[in-house]
């Protein structure tokens, strides 16, 4: 859904060379051998960091079938489906924790995937683009044109990104849906956590991405 | 089985019925009883249950094998073969000649990899290559069991072959594997025995028959018990064979097992070794040569009590109703690993079937992954080269054997 996220499609296979920031940030959320349904996981690289650093049990959840046929052929358990279809069949409390990483804006409902999320896993990770980001900022105004960055390289009418958020938005979402937000994390545009701490709206003009840490 | 296989021989050999049997047919009946292959034999005091409600015994049950068990016995992986299939799954077929029927999956160094896994295959029950059916011996009578054997399901083949698996002393099965009827097995295996079974792939099928798929197998056992020579099962004893409603019943099933883009990529409306059409019945396109082939060949391989059987079998599958209806409950709790596989161009076991499973494993939080495979050939693709196929289910054993602790040939993980 992302620059990031597309290249590394496109590198199948070598992808244990560069761990994606925001994965190493998901992956030290996670604990020790917990059972993880990763949803959208594209070819497993974050599975696969998961196993082999956490030794999670881990599942992926696709909407493409490449992607799903990626998985499976490394030894990781992936099925085709659509998050905004296919997580009601999922029983409560079926994973320790549930990832959504990168995906939530491509969602035709954010609200109800992130329910869903809370439903099934005790824990919930979402990592998402900060369309607050300052660059995004920029080119909106001085161009009047919607943002395209190499992080987000879609045109408005060819992007999979069809509900974006700003980091401030996404606060105001786990609210109305009653989820606690343990912890919350920046990213800025070299993909490195952002090392202080600062009120919402200084994050939400630094961070190009964030990830956050939620529970029911 | 034979797809594409002498797809173009002439159809000018005619279909016997009592007369110069073909020698094929004659080594057919004596593999019912007397299997080239292994075989266990269980005495009245070890009776089979069967889901008819009668106690089979003695019976018997003939397998293959292929590499070796490891000294931790956490190698062995089951093949459960296809309706028409046998325990000859890499190995020379003693009937036909012909090479095993998966040895493009099952081998030295393919997915199933018999350097790295114990590869058992046992002829189901019901079948007629040596487990017992209706074409073997009814030691009460000395006759052929015909149609006095009792009406066996899939629940009974997992049965006779849980059985086995005991008998070889294993207690868990590394993986369960098979295609179509062998499929439904696999998941009947992970209902009835998920303390037995590390990893289940079922492919190409469903947890129930449809009810386009009971209407088919119907046709061709109408066509069997059509032709007079069946003499209402007893055909062995009077010295008949149903062999041209056999045949038939084949022709229709063959149909089912292909795609129109793939016949028609093969044939198209080709003519058969003629230049125009002739204005009668004779086999006139290269489609219904194909067919006729299929139908004259598999009758010297197949005993036709033994197709009522097998298609029976299927029909009465219906996981689902073994437990309260709600398939999810039949995985409840499992820890077995699932690969459910189906092919786009499958309308036998279209991949809606297998989502049906998938949905109701994540719905038991089972550990499923599902690949569906992109190909135009229908339902037989399962057996055909399918590199995705190979890739993925190479991927997940491999996946599966770390898990497990089995190590790749040579040593290692």
């Amino acid at each position: 859904m992302t620059a990031v996220s597309s290249a590394l499609i496109e590198e199948n296979g070598t992808l244990q060379k560069a761990i994606r920031g925001d994965h190493r940030l998901v992956c030290d959320l996670v604990t020790q051998g917990a059972r993880v349904l990763d949803v959208g996981c594209e070819d497993g690289a974050l599975l696969d960091l998961l196993t082999r650093e956490r030794g999670v049990d881990g599942r992926g959840m696709e909407i493409s079938q490449a992607g799903v046929n990626a998985c499976v052929a490394r030894g990781l358990s992936a099925v085709q489906g659509d998050a905004d279809r296919d997580l009601a069949d999922y029983p409560d409390d079926a994973f320790d924790f549930v990832i959504l990483s990168q995906t939530l804006q491509a969602t035709r409902e954010p609200k109800t995937v992130l329910k869903q999320l809370l439903r099934i896993g005790s824990n919930v990770v979402v990592s998402f683009p900060n369309f607050g980001f300052w660059k995004n900022r920029l080119q909106l105004l001085f161009y009047g044109r919607m943002p395209v960055t190499d992080y987000l390289p879609y045109s408005w009418y060819d992007t999979p990104n069809i509900h974006f958020c700003t980091i401030r938005d996404f606060v105001a979402l786990c609210e109305e849906v009653d989820a606690e937000v343990v912890k919350a994390m920046a990213l800025n545009d070299k993909g490195r956590k952002v090392g202080f701490n600062a009120p919402w709206w200084v994050w939400n003009l630094v961070g190009q991405q964030a990830v956050f840490l939620l529970k029911r | 089985m034979e797809l594409y296989e002498n797809a173009m021989t002439s159809t000018t050999s005619k279909a016997d019925d009592t007369d110069n049997e073909p020698a094929t047919r004659l080594v057919a009946q004596n593999e019912a009883d007397n299997p080239s292959s292994k075989k266990v034999v269980f005495g009245a005091d070890r009776a089979l249950a069967l889901d008819a409600g009668e106690e089979l015994g003695p019976w018997q049950i003939a397998y293959e094998t292929y590499g070796t068990l490891n000294a931790e016995r956490t190698n062995a992986v089951l093949v459960c073969h296809a309706l028409t299939g046998d325990q000859y799954v890499a190995s020379e077929n003693p009937i036909t000649g012909k090479p095993g029927w998966w040895s493009l999956m099952v081998g030295p160094g393919r997915p199933v990899d018999t350097d790295k896994y114990f590869v058992i295959c046992a002829n189901v029950l019901g079948g007629c290559l040596g487990t017992t059916g209706p074409a073997s011996l009814n030691p009460a009578t000395g006759k052929p069991w015909a149609l006095d054997l009792p009406v066996v399901t899939i629940r009974d083949m997992v049965r006779s072959q849980a059985r086995l698996i005991d008998h070889l002393g294993i207690d868990t099965l590394f993986a369960v594997i098979g295609g179509s009827m062998g499929g439904m097995q696999v998941l009947q295996w992970a209902a009835s025995y998920p303390e037995r079974v590390f990893s289940a792939l079922p492919i190409a099928a469903a947890a129930r028959h449809s009810s386009q798929n009971i209407a088919f197998h119907e046709v061709g056992r109408q066509a069997v018990m059509a032709d007079p020579n069946w003499a209402g099962g007893a055909y062995h004893e009077k010295g008949l064979r149903p062999s041209k409603g056999l045949a038939v019943a084949r022709m229709a099933a063959h149909i089912t097992y292909l795609s129109d883009a793939a016949l028609h990529r093969k044939f198209g409306r080709n003519l058969q070794d003629r230049e125009a059409i002739t204005f009668g019945f004779d086999a006139d396109f290269q489609i219904e040569s194909y067919l006729r082939h299929q139908g004259m060949t598999f009758v010297d391989r197949f005993d036709p009590n033994s197709y009522l059987y097998v298609t029976r079998a299927m029909d009465y599958f219906d996981l689902a109703a073994d437990y309260e209806g709600s398939l999810a409950r039949a995985f409840l709790h499992s820890q077995t690993r699932f690969f459910v596989m189906s092919f786009t161009s499958d309308w036998l076991f279209p991949t809606q079937e297998s989502k049906v499973v998938v949905k109701a494993l994540n719905a038991a939080a089972a550990n499923v992954s599902f690949v569906e495979v992109e190909s135009d050939r229908g339902h037989d693709a399962f057996l055909l080269d399918e590199p995705e196929m190979f890739r993925t289910i190479r991927g997940f054993l491999t996946g599966a054997a770390n898990a497990r602790g089995i190590p790749a040939p040579g040593g290692g993980l």
